[in-house]
């Protein structure tokens, strides 16, 4: 376990206010008929050293904020301060030399390596983009990052289809990790291996993270492996982060409705040997609402048990409950009807 | 590099090359293809006469030693005609593929690549060059013209045929740029010419190749068409199109066989075989698609 104090260190990465909101458009004229609120004013920061979580459900818009930070998609409005420069002013072309120090690793590891590429090639690419090493030295760190990543120096003239998913990340993942960059955002990269590849890919990731004392921003929708991986923790729903919080405090004590009911849907096995899990609420019935007409006031309130008449006009803003825990929800504001909390 | 490279790791391009081998069909249909074009290309050293040059004395005459596929109404040797016109036929065939190919592919990479308004502007221009009928256009430019060279020919039929390949090419940029990889080397830092160079266009050659090769079987038959017709290459030069429309005339259809049967063998055979090749290399790019 990492050090808490780490909690009170230097920001890496800061996130304010930022949106994405993708165009729908339709009729015979595929005139701009309204948009998709992906991210919606989501604003947190991460520590140097720090892994923050990532939880949702699908259409959350977890996986468009980690495009949306890399500027892999263009934020509709909003700052991604990284390094202390904001990235987000940045044109593509200057935006270059930074992505040598944040890198992703994506979910499907079949799609995202080239098939065309041999595992050599694939390494050294970062390389050849970003520095001027000769060949041989390029060569010499693809084999190194192979072995590190539990790879023979070998594999390196093997091609992507002769490797498993579980080895595929592997390669994907020294591929991040061959600039030496200082954040990596991990977009699901356990989410399409077994379970049995996934505790050995993420041990292989937290491992990783010690040796190169890199900073992660872990995304998922699997509750223990970012439970398992993270240092504090944020649920996001609706393109909008309800509640974040250090892991202990999220996993045992949360606040937000959504939290809760997330939290109660963990599957498993001995029902009453875990102290810290939360009462048994009922599975949500209903699936989350189209983000393209978000309910309003609070966007959680369609299937909040608790709502009341307040959630439908204001939209919540965060209030401070704990140390660097923070709750989107009305039940804790202080103007706030509060006779409902529970 | 290792001793034992050529023993395991194979690269995808190798594996199609493998498929592509156990293709028999294929492989028969480019010994043909190479025996067509080396008689193109020796014709000089497999007869002593000229196919322009007519012998006002000979017209017309049946097979005979000097002459073994006769003589044609000009008095022309059939079987010189028959080597040389192969010369122009593949020519016309294959580099109008190549014109093709060139503003298939850069019109289809930048629509496909890019999007949005040159995508636009791109996908009308290709409808309206659809929209018109080939033969028409062709016919009008050549009546329009004084003289047809190959060069004007090739130029008319690449700029009647690309938006068929421009279309294939954006299909598939259209979805690879949204594919992983190239996010990923976006996020590496690539430039967009180091993406379409070394992720886009290797994952998407397979249907440009095959659409490439299957588009010059097209495209020699165009030329055989208007040239039997009397609009492509004019005469005196020999294509194996206006061989054939000597055949036009019922008394050489009916009595001199061996005028028209070998141009004609020529241009079927040189088609399907390429058309057999065309699908080898589908089948060897993409396993899928025949089980």
């Amino acid at each position: 376990m990492r050090n808490p104090a780490i909690a009170h260190q230097e920001k890496l990465v800061e996130v304010q206010q930022l949106k994405k909101y993708f165009p729908v458009k339709g009729g015979i004229l595929r005139r701009q008929i309204g948009h998709v609120k992906a991210v919606d004013d989501v604003s947190f920061h991460i520590y140097k050293g720090e892994t923050l979580g990532i939880v949702g459900e699908s259409g959350s818009g977890k996986s468009t904020l980690g495009r949306v930070m890399l500027r892999l998609l263009e934020p509709t409005e909003g700052n991604v301060i990284f390094e202390g420069q904001n990235i987000s002013t940045l044109t593509q072309r200057e935006l270059r030399p930074v992505r040598r120090s944040m890198q992703i690793v994506f979910q499907d590891p079949f799609a995202s390596l080239n098939s065309k590429m041999s595992v050599g090639e694939l390494i050294e690419e970062p390389l050849i983009v970003q520095t001027n090493l000769s060949k041989r030295k390029r060569k010499e760190q693809a084999a190194a990052l192979l072995e590190k990543v539990g790879l023979q120096a070998d594999d390196r003239h093997k091609y992507p289809h002769e490797f498993s998913g579980g080895q595929r990340q592997r390669i994907s993942i020294a591929r991040a990790l061959v600039l030496n960059p200082a954040f990596v955002i991990c977009d699901e990269p356990v989410s399409a291996l077994d379970v049995s590849i996934q505790a050995q890919v993420l041990n292989l990731m937290k491992d990783l993270q010690d040796d190169y004392r890199l900073t992660y921003l872990f995304i998922s929708h699997d509750l223990s492996v970012v439970k398992h991986i993270s240092d504090r923790v944020a649920v996001m729903y609706l393109g909008k982060i309800a509640e974040i919080a250090p892991k202990h405090a999220l996993y045992t004590n949360p606040h937000h409705p959504y939290t809760k009911k997330l939290l109660s849907s963990i599957p498993t096995i001995h029902t009453n040997s875990d102290k810290n899990t939360v009462p048994k609420q009922p599975v949500m019935h209903q699936d989350i609402p189209n983000p393209a007409n978000p309910p309003s006031g609070c966007v959680f309130r369609t299937r909040c048990p608790l709502a009341h008449d307040r959630c439908s006009i204001e939209q919540p803003t965060y209030t401070e409950i704990g140390p660097d825990h923070y709750v989107a929800c009305h039940l804790y504001d202080k103007g706030g009807d509060t006779s409902h909390t529970s | 590099m290792p001793k034992n490279i050529n023993k395991a790791y194979k690269s995808p391009f190798q594996l199609a090359k493998e498929r592509f081998l156990k293709n028999k069909l294929a492989i028969a249909s480019i010994f043909f293809l190479l025996f067509i074009i080396g008689a193109a290309i020796f014709a000089p050293f497999l007869t002593d006469h000229d196919p322009k040059k007519g012998d006002l004395l000979l017209i017309e005459h049946a097979p005979s030693e000097e002459h073994i596929l006769g003589t044609d109404g000009s008095g022309r040797d059939n079987f010189s005609r028959l080597l040389y016109g192969a010369r122009i036929s593949l020519t016309v065939g294959f580099s109008a593929m190549i014109f093709t190919l060139i503003i298939g592919v850069v019109t289809g990479a930048i629509a496909g690549y890019y999007g949005g308004i040159i995508d636009n502007l791109l996908m009308r221009l290709t409808d309206l060059v659809l929209a018109l009928p080939f033969l028409v256009l062709a016919l009008t430019i050549i009546a329009l013209l004084e003289k047809v060279t190959i060069g004007i020919f090739v130029t008319i039929i690449a700029i009647t045929s690309w938006p068929t390949l421009t279309r294939i090419v954006r299909g598939s940029f259209l979805s690879l740029r949204e594919q992983e990889f190239v996010l990923g080397a976006r996020a590496i830092g690539a430039t967009d010419r180091r993406i379409i160079f070394k992720h886009v266009i290797p994952n998407a050659i397979g249907p440009i190749i095959v659409n490439a090769t299957l588009m010059m079987a097209t495209m020699i038959i165009a030329e055989s068409a208007l040239s039997f017709i009397g609009m492509g290459i004019p005469q005196p030069n020999p294509t194996w199109g206006n061989m054939l429309s000597e055949a036009q005339n019922i008394r050489i259809l009916r009595n001199h066989p061996e005028a028209w049967i070998p141009p004609g063998l020529g241009i079927l055979l040189t088609v399907l075989a390429i058309n057999f090749i065309g699908d080898g290399l589908r089948d060897a790019f993409d396993p899928k698609s025949n089980p």
